[in-house]
């Protein structure tokens, strides 16, 4: 149930965002959701795309360091406490979130999450058998 | 002050007698104590006889710094091991570092060239002599040391380092001379207006400044910041240490001390002797040590030569400023530095042939290195935290190898400049010029 999420490096500089979408947009990938970590010297761009195989090919393509990481996406209730209840979940059993973002989706549907965890399919079957809702990555490219 | 007329202001003719006299002996030394330069000489099918004049050194071959990491840690010393009294062991060079062991007589001979050196930049018994070279296996600190000890100087052996410190002593024990690299002596100016001092107000005279090249217009600033002369001294571990040469107060080259050591000047490419006043590389012939002699050295320094005699009464020729160097050696903060060194640490982090270049920097007086590494798959994570350990893990295993601490940052791929294939390795922004 994991998803492939693309990590491009980037150092602070200007113009390299508005050249990264602008190489996905050519290639028709459709970005679902992005975050940046920064540091005073470089940032990360993570992006959940509808197409990853591909996106990632074209960045490495254009000489951009692109990694592909697996990370789980559930759907939380998009109301207040949503996410608080699938953190206490985690928290209680110990599981550490390297790092998280959401993003909302269409209509119809609660927000989402994006969890880094290190013990993937362990924490997978927890949160199932809690009865959160995960996406799969068929669900996420047909957002 | 001249220190040794006798030799110092020498006619050349009996100058160039006495250097053929020595260079006899010392290519009879090297032949029959050595095997490396036994079989060195006969695959050039030379002997030491064939020496009949000064010119007759051209044929010989040249020594390299490889050959001096070869012979680790004893291999090259031309006089008996229980001879030597102390070691001089050099930093951070590529592979092995190089030794230079000292005979008894060999301390003589480096006290006697560094008390010449000091005299040159007017230093008597009267002078409070600020020693701020490193003491240790570095030759700056020791080798200034010797030769203010033989003036008879009052010696401060403060080393380096704890510059607040420095400044105070400097004040309450009236320091006169100055023996530092350039660098630190700009960063003691700094130090010293941080600390509502005015450099110019400090009692020192003269500074005696080397271990790393520097330019004209730093000389000035030095000058002007901290109201001294700021006099150019030339030495290399390999040879004996600082005490080689050294520039008097007319400025203009530094004074070889050529009774010691033989000078030559050389195509860097062809290997072929240079006329006097062109640029190349310097070549240097011990004629008297004797713990390690060393036969046409090649030092990778670039200058000129001049043979004319000075106003100030030397008749010893005169090397211009360092201009650079003919292989790429770096010079930082007084270790010497290859970029290959640097890349085989990189080798081990990345696991393949890594994007990297250097950048040189002067800030605040000091120089400063930044490794830029470019990112790759191998060196990329898609958490800051895994990012940020690898420039830690870089910094450092560099300052453990190297012992020089360093700046890392990662950048994008193919933000390096590289021309016809081959990357430019090495920016230096320091100003020299």
């Amino acid at each position: 149930m994991a998803v492939r999420q693309i990590s491009v490096f980037l150092e602070n500089k200007i113009g390299r965002l508005a050249e990264i979408t602008q190489i996905l947009g050519n290639k028709e990938i459709n970005i679902r959701a992005l975050a940046i970590a920064d540091t005073t010297e470089f940032g990360i761009l993570r992006m959940i795309v509808d197409r990853p195989q591909k996106a990632y090919e074209a960045l490495e393509e254009r000489g951009f360091t692109v990694s592909q990481t697996e990370v789980v996406v559930v759907e939380v209730e998009d109301k207040p406490g949503g996410l608080a209840q699938v953190m206490a979940i985690l928290g209680k059993e110990g599981i550490n979130v390297e790092y998280l973002y959401a993003f909302v989706a269409p209509r119809g549907r609660g927000a989402l999450v994006v969890l880094k965890i290190e013990e993937k399919k362990a924490t997978v079957d927890l949160l199932q058998e809690k009865k959160v809702k995960i996406l799969s990555a068929e669900e996420i490219s047909r957002l | 002050m001249i220190w040794n007329k006798e030799y110092e202001c020498m006619d050349r003719k009996s100058l160039e007698d006495l250097q053929l006299k020595r260079l006899k002996e010392v290519a009879h030394r090297v032949f029959e104590r050595l095997l490396f330069y036994k079989r060195k000489f006969e695959e050039s099918h030379l002997h030491p006889d064939d020496i009949k004049s000064l010119e007759d050194l051209r044929k010989f071959p040249f020594t390299r710094k490889s050959d001096l990491r070869e012979g680790y840690p004893f291999g090259l010393f031309t006089a008996p091991l229980e001879k030597i009294v102390e070691f001089h062991i050099s930093s951070g060079t590529t592979g092995k570092p190089v030794v230079n062991g000292y005979t008894r007589k060999d301390i003589q001979i480096w006290a006697e060239v560094m008390a010449r050196a000091l005299s040159c930049a007017g230093t008597t018994s009267r002078d409070v002599v600020h020693n701020a070279y490193g003491y240790g296996l570095f030759t700056g600190g020791l080798g200034t040391h010797y030769g203010a000890q033989l003036i008879g100087a009052k010696t401060i052996p403060i080393s380096g380092g704890q510059t607040k410190r420095q400044i105070t002593i400097m004040q309450d024990f009236k320091s006169t001379v100055l023996t530092c690299t350039p660098s630190y002596a700009l960063h003691i100016a700094e130090v010293a207006e941080e600390m509502g001092i005015n450099p110019r107000d400090l009692p020192l005279r003269v500074g005696i400044l080397g271990a790393e090249t520097w330019s004209e217009s730093m000389r000035q600033e030095i000058e002007s910041r901290l109201g001294i002369e700021a006099l150019d001294i030339y030495g290399l571990t390999e040879i004996i240490g600082p005490g080689v040469a050294q520039e008097c107060e007319v400025k203009e080259g530094m004074h070889l001390f050529e009774d010691h050591f033989l000078p030559e000047i050389i195509d860097p490419k062809t290997g072929k002797v240079l006329k006097e006043g062109e640029e190349g590389e310097l070549v240097l012939t011990t004629l008297t040590r004797e713990g390690t002699s060393l036969v046409r050295y090649r030092t990778g320094d670039i200058t000129h030569i001049n043979y004319q005699p000075c106003e100030c009464g030397r008749t010893l020729a005169r090397i211009g400023k360092i201009k650079g160097r003919a292989d790429d050696m770096l010079i930082i903060r007084g270790v010497n530095l290859f970029p290959s060194q640097i890349e085989n640490i990189l080798i081990q982090i990345d696991e393949a042939e890594p994007h990297y270049q250097l950048i040189l920097e002067r800030r605040k007086g000091l120089d400063e290195l930044t490794v830029e590494l470019e990112t790759s798959p191998h060196i990329f994570f898609d958490e800051v935290r895994r990012l940020e350990e690898i420039e830690a893990k870089i910094k450092r295993e560099i300052e453990d190898a190297l012992g020089l601490r360093i700046g890392v940052k990662l950048v994008e791929p193919r933000t390096i400049q590289r021309s016809m294939g081959k990357a430019k390795r090495i920016i230096d922004k320091r100003k020299l010029k």
